[in-house]
């Protein structure tokens, strides 16, 4: 589904920083990949180059086949097919909810209004949020929010969803409904990357977690070797500052 | 219960009594000031003879241009037609549809003589002016609209020669003054454009035209410059949200950043317009008869410059005010 090989991302603004560092890994379709890992170690950087928000510099990502970073691909088409969800949500201000679901299966999916709108109905729906449909996102609470993102980016049926710290900016006692809605998702079968600090969510929903630390994979795992028995003295020292 | 906001030790109704009796006392101060003043240089207010200026309401006599025969008097709908033949040439004078012709057909009349008179009600200089101010005004908002939506988002652009271009445009219209560009379009384009049209067997275009041009060319790089910083001020998180749903830069721009870019410029936008209306009153340099000018003319005709001016301000005032109005219900109405 998704192959990286080799991928190098530097930063230059506001200092040169080695972002990523031959960043490989491969996720089958279906699975649940959780990336780990502390802050400033590339997790979200490397999420990013997925879809090309982050263009990297050197290396290959192939989506289905498709290499992304090849100039000439149609960038946009791809896009379409991997949905993203931010850890600030990022819905549009101003459109309604069901607006925000439906705006983008108009322009891209060029499906008609009744169809978009009987679709975002049902995904609304999906993350227990139909209700709210007319009102604008500042009138909803955070994790209200985080699910109407969600059900944006389902809207656009895509193949693969990343999640870019989903629960970060939520307050605790909304990180649940949030958590609930993506392990329904992970049940499905969707194809996830989801880079977190729930590590809850981790040991329970995780097909796979990768533990990064400055630009690089340090180790790769399924969740019960990961907690039970990490390898590497980083990981080990890792887990035991936030478990 | 108290309403008082502000972070210093709460007023008590004394001080606000106080201070709004202050201010009535300056402003009754300054209008008596303005009052004894004009009277000490012993001018005299004629606020009477003004609404002329506004609305011409006359009684017009016709007197003859020539002498001859008043050959036909034809009344259509819409104009009465008086022919008089001087040694078989023909003069023909063509009045309003009510005008009362004090002769009949055939009879002789001289040089200077009353044939006709007719009640005129029309428009006065003023209205003209404020009506021509408005009418470049607005087209010039709209060019200016259009024009600087485009540079701004050229000034954000990837590609050198966009970006290049509408900085150069942006300094350079921001760097001169209204008046000089004024100028420079009318002397020195005007010439050109003219030359050109001419040659090619057109007409002139008129100089209301090219006032238009450069209040339009100077507000769009002022509207660029707004845009710009509107647009940089949506939060980068939208145009990723939006392009990661599969939308390209344009259709992102359009559906998720200027809508939300043009709420927060609204304000600026008004202040930028408001300026404009005012800075039409230069185009008088090129004979374009607008509301200053048209003042000015009045003002050298009937000897009334405090009434005049006063009049002039305040129908700018007017203006300005109706728009600042307007942009502010639509900004209550963006708001959502």
């Amino acid at each position: 589904m998704i192959k990286a090989v080799n991928v190098n991302k530097y930063f230059y603004i506001p200092e040169e920083l080695h972002a990523l560092r031959d960043v490989s890994l491969e996720i089958a379709a279906g699975e649940v990949v959780v990336v780990i890992g502390p802050s400033g170690s590339g997790k979200s950087t490397f999420l990013r180059c997925l879809n090309r928000l982050e263009y990297a510099d050197a290396g290959h990502i192939y989506m289905e086949e498709k290499d992304i970073l090849d100039p000439k691909c149609d960038i946009n088409k791809i896009r379409a097919e991997v949905g993203m969800v931010f850890q600030s949500f990022n819905l549009f201000p101003h459109m309604t909810v069901l607006e925000n679901v439906v705006m983008a299966q108009m322009t891209v999916r060029k499906r008609s209004r009744k169809d978009a709108e009987a679709r975002g109905m049902e995904l609304l729906g999906k993350v227990g949020i139909a209700e709210k449909h007319g009102v604008y996102p500042d009138q909803l609470s955070g994790g209200q929010q985080q699910r109407v993102a969600i059900a944006r980016s389902l809207a656009m049926d895509p193949k693969v969803m990343l999640f870019d710290e989903p629960t970060s900016a939520l307050d605790p006692e909304m990180v649940g409904e949030v958590l609930d809605v993506m392990q329904n998702l992970a049940r499905e079968g969707m194809t996830m990357v989801v880079v977190t600090h729930e590590m809850g969510f981790a040991r329970e929903v995780a097909d796979r977690v990768v533990f990064m630390d400055a630009g690089q994979v340090l180790e790769v795992g399924t969740p019960e070797h990961f907690f039970t028995s990490p390898q590497h003295e980083r990981t080990k020292l890792f887990l035991s500052q936030i478990l | 219960m108290s309403r008082y906001v502000g972070l210093d030790r709460p007023k008590g109704p004394g001080y606000f009594l106080f201070w709004k009796t202050v201010f009535v006392v300056l402003l009754l101060g300054f209008m008596s000031f303005v009052y004894v003043a004009s009277s000490a240089v012993e001018y005299v207010w004629r606020w009477e003879r003004v609404p002329q200026y506004f609305w011409l309401q006359e009684d017009v006599d016709v007197r003859a241009e020539v002498e001859g025969e008043l050959a036909s008097i034809r009344r259509d709908a819409d104009s009465t037609v008086l022919t008089i033949t001087t040694q078989g040439h023909e003069q023909v004078r063509r009045l309003p549809a009510g005008a009362e012709v004090h002769l009949s057909e055939g009879d002789y009349v001289y040089q200077g003589d009353s044939i006709a008179s007719y009640h005129q009600s029309k428009p006065g200089v003023l209205l003209d002016g404020l009506w021509i101010t408005l009418k470049v005004s607005l087209i010039a908002i709209v060019f200016g609209i259009v024009l600087g939506v485009a540079t701004g988002l050229c000034r954000i652009s990837v590609n050198p020669a966009l970006r290049w271009a509408a900085i150069t445009y942006i300094e350079l219209i921001r760097g001169s003054p209204l008046l000089v560009q004024i100028f420079l379009w009318y002397f020195v384009a005007g010439t050109l454009i003219n030359g050109i049209l001419q040659g090619m067997g057109l007409g002139a275009m008129p100089p209301l035209w090219y006032g238009v041009l450069a209040l339009a060319i100077f507000t769009g790089a002022y509207v660029a410059e707004i845009v710009r910083a509107g647009i940089q001020s949506v939060h980068r998180g939208q145009m990723e949200a939006a392009r990661s749903l599969g939308l390209g830069y344009g259709q992102a721009m359009r559906k998720i950043i200027l809508p939300q870019a043009f709420r927060r410029i609204l304000p600026p936008l008004a202040g930028q317009f408001i300026s404009l209306i005012k800075d039409s009153s230069l185009l008088g340099v090129i004979a374009v008869r607008e509301l200053t000018k048209a003042t000015r003319e009045v003002v050298s005709s009937s000897l009334q410059p405090f009434e005049l001016w006063i009049l002039c301000a305040v129908l700018y005032l007017v203006l300005t005010f109706a728009l600042s109005v307007l942009i502010q219900q639509l900004e209550r109405r963006a708001l959502r």
